[in-house]
């Protein structure tokens, strides 16, 4: 019973603290008309010589189908059902330990590169990906080139406590964002094995460590 | 012109001096603005600008004419406002078409060149630079101060700004991307870079009344085609590839966005 009421009250907190900064149009989102015509318009626009991994970041899952359909926007039942489905997606570390090294983290956060493909400006195979978290989140205080696509992370457990609960919600949202908010504009950096569970901890670390400058400074 | 050329040669300095990986990220958006004030009579564009003035009026090709009967939509030759209403819809080859496509098929059918080497350099590479990049500085110039005008009236050109908002909104690849993630809200910024959303007409229209644009991150001037495959790039997607339907189409729904916008290029950017 105190477990389900931590729950809901996590629920409600993590509701606050992240409440998603894209505009809510109140109006629902009428399917485009050209969808189909317009999804073959863009598959032929590639190169049929591009190698087969490449090709398959332009599928997509049932979650970003929905989510392009609606304009990231989604009415609540299809919002439940993508959320369901994403947090059974989520994967923990084998040692279960969630919280790792925050100077790691650090470094993962301030990561932009990895990952480019294509014939004009690849990265180079094995080029290290990084979170990246700087592009979009406010969080050591010493870092002033952050951006504001999402909510300023700074203070983030001093602000919010350092419970094991909200270790374990930190952990699910880097690893899967739609779990908690469909559509969101965070990437699932888990899901997709960007990052792998021992970064994510890292990441987590950076977050939820006193001794972490998110917290610290 | 030699005045506006020393200009040029200043700009060029000042450029150079500014294209270090610091810059991006340790100066604000102020000191860019100053940057371009700075700039505003001196832009590297102006060298693309006088080349493809140059090639513009050129016998070239197989066929050995110029492109001045090439017509971009208001008549063979008429370049005054035409990049600014376009892309649009052709009856000669019965598709909607960019400046670049466009030219691409004045350089093809008028000249007599073969498509696949006049696109072989679409884009400058290190000390080989681009003749289409220059053609289209000097043609989009011709709108410099004409607002743009792409109402996307004619059914061909309305179901390309429906493909292109479907684009825009599509969303795949490892980060879960699409442009709407960066380009659909008000009042964001990239690290310190500021966003626009262009699905308003303000946010599309500040996008868009620049291009061509001389990049100073790249030491060249960036085409729309250019921009917009870069940004599939930077979304980990793979390339479409130059010319295609895609990127016509993601123009036309930024251009209808953008319509009414007064045009300023060739620009000058980050």
């Amino acid at each position: 019973m105190k477990k389900i009421a931590t729950l809901v009250l996590l629920a409600a907190l993590t509701q606050g603290a992240f409440a998603e900064e894209k505009a809510i149009a109140n109006k629902p989102v009428t399917k485009n008309p050209a969808a189909v015509e317009a999804e073959k318009v863009f598959r032929d626009s590639f190169r049929t010589d591009n190698p087969k991994y490449w090709m398959q970041r332009i599928e997509q899952d049932e979650g970003m189908k929905l989510c392009s359909q609606y304009k990231d926007n989604p009415p609540a039942t299809v919002r439940q059902k993508i959320e369901l489905a994403q947090k059974a997606t989520i994967r923990y570390p084998v040692d279960g330990k969630l919280i790792g090294d925050w100077k790691e983290g650090e470094k993962i956060a301030a990561h932009g590169r990895g990952g480019h493909i294509g014939f004009i400006q690849a990265d180079k195979p094995m080029t290290p990906r990084g979170g990246n978290c700087y592009a979009c989140h406010q969080l050591a205080k010493k870092e002033v080139a952050y951006g504001t696509i999402g909510p300023s992370l700074q203070k983030y457990g001093e602000i919010r406590g350092y419970s094991e609960d909200f270790v374990k919600y930190t952990y699910d949202k880097i690893y899967n964002s739609n779990a908690f908010t469909a559509c969101t504009n965070m990437p699932r950096f888990g899901l997709h094995h960007w990052l792998t569970p021992e970064e994510i901890t890292h990441i987590v670390a950076f977050l939820m460590d006193p001794e972490s400058p998110v917290n610290k400074d | 012109m030699i005045r506006r050329l020393s200009k040029t040669l200043v700009g060029l300095c000042v450029a150079a001096s500014l294209t270090s990986p610091l810059f991006a990220q340790d100066k604000t958006a102020d000191e860019l603005a100053k940057y371009r004030e700075a700039l505003a009579d001196g832009n590297p564009a102006d060298l693309f600008e006088i080349k493809g003035e140059e090639l513009w009026a050129t016998k070239r090709g197989p066929k050995n004419v110029s492109l001045e009967q090439c017509d971009f939509g208001l008549g063979p030759g008429v370049l005054e406002g035409a990049y600014a209403q376009l892309p649009r819809y052709f009856k000669d080859t019965n598709k909607v078409m960019d400046v670049e496509s466009r030219l691409v098929h004045c350089m093809v059918t008028l000249q007599g060149f073969k498509q696949e080497d006049v696109t072989k350099q679409w884009f400058s590479k290190p000390g080989k630079d681009s003749d289409i990049e220059a053609l289209v500085t000097f043609i989009g110039a011709k709108s410099n101060g004409k607002p743009i005008n792409t109402p996307a009236a004619h059914p061909a050109e309305k179901k390309m700004y429906q493909v292109g908002e479907y684009i825009f909104y599509r969303r795949s690849g490892p980060q879960d991307f699409s442009c709407a993630i960066c380009h659909g809200q008000e009042g964001k910024r990239i690290r310190l870079q500021d966003l626009g959303n262009l699905t308003t007409k303000e946010g599309a229209g500040t996008a868009m009344k620049n291009w061509p644009s001389y990049r100073v991150s790249q030491g060249t001037v960036w085409t729309m085609e250019r921009r917009l495959i870069d940004c599939m790039r930077q979304a980990r997607f793979p390339e479409p590839k130059y010319l295609s339907d895609s990127i016509i189409a993601l123009q036309v729904y930024l251009q209808k966005n953008a319509t009414g916008t007064v045009m300023e290029t060739p620009g000058i950017k980050r």
